[in-house]
C-alpha cells in the first residue's frame, strides 16, 4: 500500500533522526555555475573533499551567452562563475560538459537526454526546476547551496519527508492543448502554494498519453505550485526514451534495469495525503496575465475579477495587475506583444521547437516582434539543424540561438526591456524575472508561435 | 560556527504582500558572486531602489520608522527559485527571523541552514501583527525558540510555532548539517554496500 514516492524515498533513507528528519541518500547530483561556488568554498574551508565525485555532473547554463559561444564570455562576473565551476570540477574529478561542447546545455535538459537521469533514482541540484527529472519516475528536487555542500560532502542531505499528493488528469485533451497548458491549468486551480509541503505524482490517462518530453514540462513546473517535486511512474514511453542513451544501462544490464523499473508504481491500494482529479476536456490553451504562475487563464478568456477575495489577496492582486498594466475583465486576445521567448528547461526541447517551427512554417514573424528561439541543449540545437527546423525558422524571419537558460531568468544578455511584454515558454512570470520591469506572459510553444506571427496575443486554434 | 539563536525581542519591518518570490528578494542579476557576503545591500532591490539606485520612499525598508531584526511578510513567502542567496540577503540585511503564515519549502530549509528563523503563525496572528505594526511602529515581537512561542510584547497575543527538533537544536547550538553528515560517513558507506 505504498506510493511510488514512498518506495523510492524509503529505499534511500540511511537514517531517520528524532523528530523525523531523514538522512536521504542521493544517487545523482547535478551542479551549475550559480549555486555551487559557495558550496565548494565551504568544503575547502572545512578541509574536506567531494565524497562521490563520479555521481556528480556539471554543466554551465544559467548565465552563458546564447550567441558567439566560441568567444570568451564578455561579462566578467559570469565569466568568473563559469571559470570557477570548471576549476572546482577539475580539482575534484567531477564530470563537466563545458560551454560549446556537444553535451552542454541546461542541466535539466541534458540529464534525461544523456540517460544520466533514470527511474528509481534520487536526484538533487541547486535549482528548483530539478523537479523536471521526476518525469522519468525518480525523486528529483531543488535544494539550496548549503544542501549542495551537504550532498558534495556526504552524498546525502537532511530532509523531512514531504506529504504525498496525486493529481490525476483523465480523458482526452482537446486539439492544440499541450502539456504546458495542462500544468498552467493545474497551477491556476491550486495556486502557487497549493502543493507546498507535498511531493506530487501525476497520473491519469491524459498524463499517460504524453510523450516523455511533454511529461518533463509537467514535472518541471510542479515547483510553481509550491510542490517539492513531481513525478510520473515509468512505463514503456520512459523505457523507449531511455534505451540506447549514453549513460543508460546496456545489454543484459538494460534488461535487468527495465525489469526493476517496471515495478516502480504506486500500489493500487496506496493512500495519498491528498488526491485531486481533473478532466482533460476542461483544459484550453493557456496564458498567464499576472505576476505568478498561478495567474493563468484560457488564452481566449478574460482577466478574472477580484470580487470575493479577502483584503490581503486584493492588495496583491491589484499590485500584480498594476505591474502588468492590465485591468480586471480585459480580454487577453488582441493584447500587443513585443517579445517572444521560446526555450528554457520547461519548453526548450526538440518537440517544442518542432511545434513552434511547424506553426510558423509558411508564415512570417510579425514586424513588431523580437523573437529569441533558444534550444535547451547543444543536442537540441544539432537536431533542429539536421531536421531542417532552423531553415524553416529562418525562412519565417526567426533566428535559432545557442543553448542556455537565457531569457528565462535573464542572467546573461538576453533581457526583456522595461515595460515590454514577452510571451515566454519558460516557467516564471515574476516581476522583473526577465529583466527589470519586464512583463512576462507564460504560455506553451503553440500560443507563443501564434503571438510571434500575429504580433498580438492570439488563440492558435483560430489559425489552424 | 554561526551565531546561536535562543530568544529575540525586536521591532519589525512589515511587508504585507502575499506570494513574495525569491526573484523579488534577490533578483537573478545579483547572483553572480562566488561568496556568501554582500547580498544584503540588494535585498528587495527592485522594490527598494529605482533604476538609478535611489531609494524609493514608499518601500518599507526605506521608511525612517520601521526598523528591526524581524521581517513580517504575507503568506507563501519565498516561493519560486531555490536560490539560497535569498536567505543570505535577508540575513545580510540584519534580519534574524522572518514571520509569515506560510513559507515555501525550499526557502524555509535555506533559512534554517543559515541561522535565520522562519516562524509560521496563524492567518489571524499575522493580521494582528500587521495591524499592531501599522498602528505603532515601535511595536515589538518576542520570539522564544526553546519554548517555541511568539508574542506581541505587551499584549495577550501569543502563539506557539512548529520547528523540526533537529533543526531547533542546530539553531540553538550553531551546529550545522555538514558536520553531522561527515561524522556519519561510515554509516553512509555501509548503506551504499547494501
Amino acid at each position: 500500500m505504498n506510493t511510488l514516492f514512498d518506495k523510492i524515498w524509503d529505499s534511500h533513507t540511511v537514517r531517520v533522526l528524532d523528530g523525523g528528519s531523514c538522512v536521504l541518500y542521493i544517487d545523482r547530483q547535478y551542479i551549475h555555475e550559480v549555486t555551487s561556488p559557495q558550496a565548494f568554498a565551504g568544503l575547502r574551508k572545512r578541509g574536506i573533499g567531494v565524497f562521490r565525485p563520479a555521481q556528480v555532473t556539471a554543466s554551465p547554463d544559467h548565465n552563458i551567452p546564447t550567441k558567439n559561444q566560441h568567444l570568451p564570455i564578455a561579462e566578467p562576473q559570469s565569466a568568473q562563475q563559469v571559470a570557477t565551476l570548471e576549476k572546482n570540477c577539475a580539482e575534484n574529478g567531477i564530470r563537466i560538459f563545458p560551454i560549446g561542447s556537444e553535451r552542454n546545455g541546461i542541466i535539466h535538459v541534458i540529464g534525461p537526454q544523456t540517460g544520466l537521469t533514470q527511474p528509481g533514482m534520487t536526484i538533487v541540484c541547486g535549482d528548483s526546476h530539478t523537479s523536471t527529472h521526476g518525469a522519468l519516475g525518480c525523486i528529483a528536487f531543488g535544494i539550496g547551496t548549503s544542501e549542495v555542500e551537504m550532498a558534495l560532502a556526504s552524498q546525502c542531505i537532511l530532509q523531512s519527508k514531504p506529504k504525498s499528493m496525486r493529481i490525476n488528469v483523465e480523458g482526452e485533451l482537446k486539439p492544440c492543448v499541450c502539456s504546458k497548458d495542462i500544468i498552467l491549468y493545474i497551477i491556476s486551480k491550486l495556486g502557487t502554494g497549493g502543493g507546498t509541503g507535498y511531493f506530487v505524482e501525476f497520473a491519469g490517462s491524459a498524463i499517460r498519453s504524453l510523450s516523455m518530453e511533454a511529461r518533463m514540462t509537467i514535472c518541471n513546473m510542479s515547483i510553481e505550485m509550491g510542490a517539492r517535486g513531481g513525478m510520473i511512474a515509468p512505463d514503456s514511453t520512459t523505457f523507449d526514451y531511455l534505451r540506447g542513451r549514453e549513460f543508460a544501462p546496456k545489454g543484459e544490464e538494460w534488461e535487468k534495469a527495465v525489469e526493476r523499473w517496471s515495478k516502480l508504481r504506486s500500489d493500487d491500494d496506496a493512500v495519498f495525503d491528498k488526491e485531486i482529479t481533473f478532466d482533460a476536456a476542461d483544459i484550453e490553451p493557456m496564458i498567464t496575465y499576472g505576476t505568478n504562475p498561478g495567474m493563468g487563464i484560457a488564452v481566449n478568456g478574460e482577466i478574472p475579477s477580484s470580487e470575493g477575495m479577502d483584503s490581503a489577496s486584493k492588495i496583491s492582486y491589484a499590485k500584480a495587475l498594476g505591474y502588468m498594466n492590465f485591468t480586471e475583465g480585459d480580454k487577453m486576445v488582441g493584447k500587443p506583444v513585443d517579445y517572444v521567448f521560446v526555450g528554457s528547461c520547461t519548453n526548450g526541447r526538440i518537440e517544442d521547437l518542432r511545434t513552434f517551427a511547424n506553426f510558423v512554417k509558411g508564415r512570417k514573424k510579425a514586424e513588431n516582434i523580437t523573437a529569441w528561439i533558444v534550444p535547451g541543449s547543444k543536442e537540441v540545437e544539432r537536431m533542429a539543424i539536421e531536421e531542417g527546423l532552423r531553415d524553416i525558422l529562418e525562412e519565417a524571419g526567426f533566428e535559432l540561438r545557442q543553448p542556455g537558460c537565457s531569457a528565462c531568468l535573464a542572467m546573461n544578455e538576453d533581457k526583456i526591456p522595461a515595460g515590454k511584454y514577452c510571451v515566454a515558454t519558460s516557467n516564471r512570470n515574476f516581476e522583473g524575472r526577465q529583466g527589470p520591469e519586464a512583463r512576462t506572459l507564460l504560455a506553451g510553444p503553440l500560443v507563443a508561435a501564434a503571438a510571434a506571427v500575429t504580433g498580438v496575443i492570439t488563440d492558435p486554434r483560430t489559425m489552424m | 560556527m554561526r551565531q546561536k539563536f535562543t530568544t529575540l525581542s525586536s521591532t519589525v519591518v512589515p511587508l504585507p504582500i502575499e506570494n513574495i518570490d525569491t526573484d523579488q528578494i534577490i533578483p537573478a542579476r545579483f547572483l553572480k558572486a562566488t561568496t556568501r557576503e554582500g547580498f544584503g545591500e540588494n535585498l528587495f532591490r527592485d522594490w527598494r531602489y529605482d533604476k538609478d539606485g535611489n531609494p524609493k520612499p514608499s518601500f518599507v525598508m526605506n521608511s525612517p520608522i520601521y526598523k528591526g531584526e524581524i521581517l513580517v511578510a504575507g503568506k507563501n513567502f519565498g516561493c519560486g527559485s531555490s536560490r539560497e542567496h535569498a536567505a543570505w540577503a535577508i540575513d545580510g540585511a540584519g534580519f534574524r527571523a522572518v514571520v509569515s503564515s506560510f513559507f515555501a519549502d525550499i526557502f524555509r530549509n535555506n533559512a534554517l541552514n543559515n541561522g535565520l528563523l522562519p516562524v509560521v503563525v496563524s492567518e489571524e496572528m499575522l493580521a494582528e501583527i500587521f495591524k499592531a505594526a501599522e498602528e505603532n511602529a515601535s511595536m515589538e515581537l518576542h520570539i522564544d525558540l526553546p519554548a517555541q512561542t511568539i508574542e506581541i510584547v505587551g499584549t495577550e497575543i501569543k502563539e506557539s510555532f512548529e520547528i523540526a527538533p533537529y533543526k531547533k537544536q542546530c539553531l540553538m547550538s550553531g551546529y550545522d548539517d555538514v558536520d553531522f553528515l561527515v561524522s556519519i560517513h561510515s554509516e553512509i558507506e555501509s548503506f551504499e554496500k547494501r
